[in-house]
């Protein structure tokens, strides 16, 4: 669209448009995309900012905007360090998320791989009735599913163990990882594999020399999209939790709201906590994971 | 004979292949489900697990029907994710359009724009519970120094301003996703047509609507396909920023479901709730996937 200066359109008109106007546009649209960024960042980096001041500036009325103090205190608090201790315990909570959400992450990977070479290499009867049907599976409320699975899980024994939280998300995962790598997978061409069949690998073989290889980023992708989606889900985990054998750090972050208090400078350090193995985790793979979402699903 | 064989056993491998997907989306949703739907015809309460065998049939069903609470709860539900949805992508289109313009810094902007996407929606509305706070929020603060308002405006305390500051924090957290996916429908365009439009003398206006919107159809169809699969995410933000409150006025049909099922222990109609809201987001994602699958054929069609 910016490419205007088709000569045939000079040639229609032959006054250029007036530079102030165009400069006004130009700045017009500076100034909209400014004003855009603000209001998709300020919000995330008001909240980082407030893990690093004290709770008296937060609440000071009228308003402190420029902090006087930068401490790290709140994390230390939340972490236990210090003569004041807050008995949130933040390192189990961690690393029951970071357990939880790599193993689901890894078996939903192989159980996705597993079948969206399937829906990638494959004609079969069903098949696009299928793959709707675990779509579908998938748009299940988390707060709707967790009444069935509440009931079931406590004859099982499951609730606040870390188990019956990975069974649940690896059900969560599957069905998008399979779309994913469904459309990474796609995109190979199926002459590559065949060569290699004709060269004398089996088709096991094939598919670990050649399209995994290949697959990597596009797989690696979808293992992000499967940890955030376990490392962020709230509502299941809320139900199914308990105490330190399981709660995740979403569920934890509920532990600073009392009934009329709220830590609000614990809770953004929280806050930090959380969000930071999620910011890594997706600028790694980010240029992946756009072209996963879109070529999976637009390309048949 | 062989050759029957093979036959038979190519057909048994894409099967073989699906099987753990399939048997772990049989045993961890579909069983639950059943299960939940036979609840559902119960007078099941958490605090007697006997009752579990009282048989109602569809008495948990009549009673929702005869609720105004509920159906109120579930029209605001409907509206919520018609204003969101449509809020989002109308959005969406406008930065995808705005980015698509710009020449300089775009990949700066495009990874900002990520930066919401990865957000627990728990975070995002203890966010913007900590922004809208009447008292110590940012926003209050700013507009008060500002001397725009000389008292503070009770964001989350007043039913409509906190029903306005869900559907915000909700717009904020996925406005992206119809953003980068569009963006990306956009940068796949082929230029010839655009250009050949140009030469015919279309308009801008009749270029976008004849030509660019009906190629990003598809991409934008994707994003409401994902869109759909977790608009009960809603619940997360709801719970935090308001739970529900002042008095009910921002309950969505999810926030209804817990309150039932796990405060007052009524699991028998929390499950009917449940399978309502249940088909409410099947019904949801297979609209939109039929959608992208249409404009998907017509794409091939096309090229």
């Amino acid at each position: 669209m910016s490419r205007t200066a088709i000569p045939v359109r000079t040639a229609d008109r032959p006054l250029p448009r007036p530079p102030l106007k165009k400069r006004a546009q130009a700045f017009g649209l500076w100034l909209l995309t400014f004003l855009l960024m603000v209001i998709m960042c300020v919000p995330g980096l008001w909240v980082v900012l407030s893990a690093f001041r004290p709770n008296r500036e937060i609440l000071a009325k009228p308003p402190i905007w420029v902090p006087e103090t930068l401490t790290l205190n709140n994390f230390a608090k939340i972490f236990g360090i210090g003569q004041d201790q807050v008995a949130i315990p933040v390192l189990a909570y961690f690393s029951n998320s970071l357990i939880i959400a790599l193993t689901s992450t890894v078996i939903a990977l192989i159980i996705g791989m597993s079948g969206g070479y399937a829906f990638a290499r494959y004609r079969f009867r069903f098949k696009g009735g299928i793959f709707l049907g675990l779509m579908l599976f998938r748009a299940v409320p988390g707060i709707a599913l967790s009444l069935p699975i509440f009931m079931v899980w406590s004859r099982l024994g499951l609730i606040d163990a870390k188990l019956g939280l990975i069974i649940v998300y690896i059900s969560l995962n599957v069905p998008f990882t399979i779309w994913l790598i469904d459309g990474f997978f796609r995109q190979i061409p199926m002459s590559l594999s065949e060569a290699a069949q004709v060269d004398g690998c089996t088709r096991w073989q094939a598919f670990w020399k050649i399209e995994f290889p290949l697959a990597r980023s596009g797989i690696a992708a979808a293992g992000v999209f499967a940890f955030l989606t376990s490392w962020n889900e709230y509502a299941l985990a809320s139900q199914l939790t308990r105490s330190t054998d399981s709660k995740t750090l979403p569920v934890g972050l509920m532990d600073f709201t009392a009934q009329f208090t709220i830590d609000w400078a614990g809770m953004c350090a929280m806050a930090v906590i959380i969000i930071v193995p999620a910011l890594i985790m997706t600028f790694l793979v980010q240029k992946h994971l756009i072209a996963g979402l879109t070529f999976g699903g637009v390309k048949g | 004979m062989i050759a029957f064989l093979r036959t038979r056993r190519t057909a048994l491998i894409p099967l073989l292949l699906l099987s753990p997907a399939l048997l772990t989306m049989l045993f961890v949703v579909a069983l639950p489900l059943g299960f939940s739907f036979y609840t559902s015809l119960t007078a099941y309460r958490l605090v007697r697990p006997e009752t579990i065998e009282i048989f109602v049939g569809l008495r948990n069903y009549i009673r929702l029907l005869e609720d105004w609470e509920f159906w109120r709860v579930f029209g605001r539900t409907i509206l919520f994710l018609a204003i969101a949805l449509n809020v989002e992508f109308l959005l969406g289109l406008g930065i995808a359009l705005l980015i698509a313009k710009i020449t300089w810094g775009q990949r700066t902007l495009r990874t900002i724009m990520m930066f919401p996407m990865m957000f627990s929606p728990i975070l995002v509305g203890f966010q913007f519970k900590f922004i809208f706070n009447d008292n110590i929020g940012i926003l209050n603060n700013a507009l008060q120094s500002l001397g725009l308002t000389d008292r503070a405006i009770p964001w989350l305390v007043d039913g409509r301003l906190a029903m306005f500051s869900i559907i915000f924090a909700e717009v904020w957290m996925s406005t992206s996703v119809f953003a980068i996916l569009l963006l990306a429908g956009l940068f796949a365009m082929p230029r010839d047509p655009l250009e050949a439009a140009k030469v015919d003398g279309c308009n801008s206006w009749q270029v976008f609507r004849h030509i660019t919107l009906p190629f990003i159809m598809p991409f934008a169809f994707i994003a409401m396909t994902i869109r759909s699969l977790d608009v009960a995410r809603a619940y997360d933000i709801v719970h935090v920023m308001t739970g529900g409150g002042p008095a009910g006025r921002t309950e969505l049909l999810w926030t209804l479901i817990a309150r039932t099922g796990y405060m007052d222990a009524r699991m028998g109609q929390a499950n009917a709730m449940a399978y309502l809201s249940t088909l409410l987001s099947i019904a949801f994602t297979w609209y939109f996937y039929t959608k992208l699958m249409q404009a998907r054929r017509y794409m091939g069609g096309v090229q």
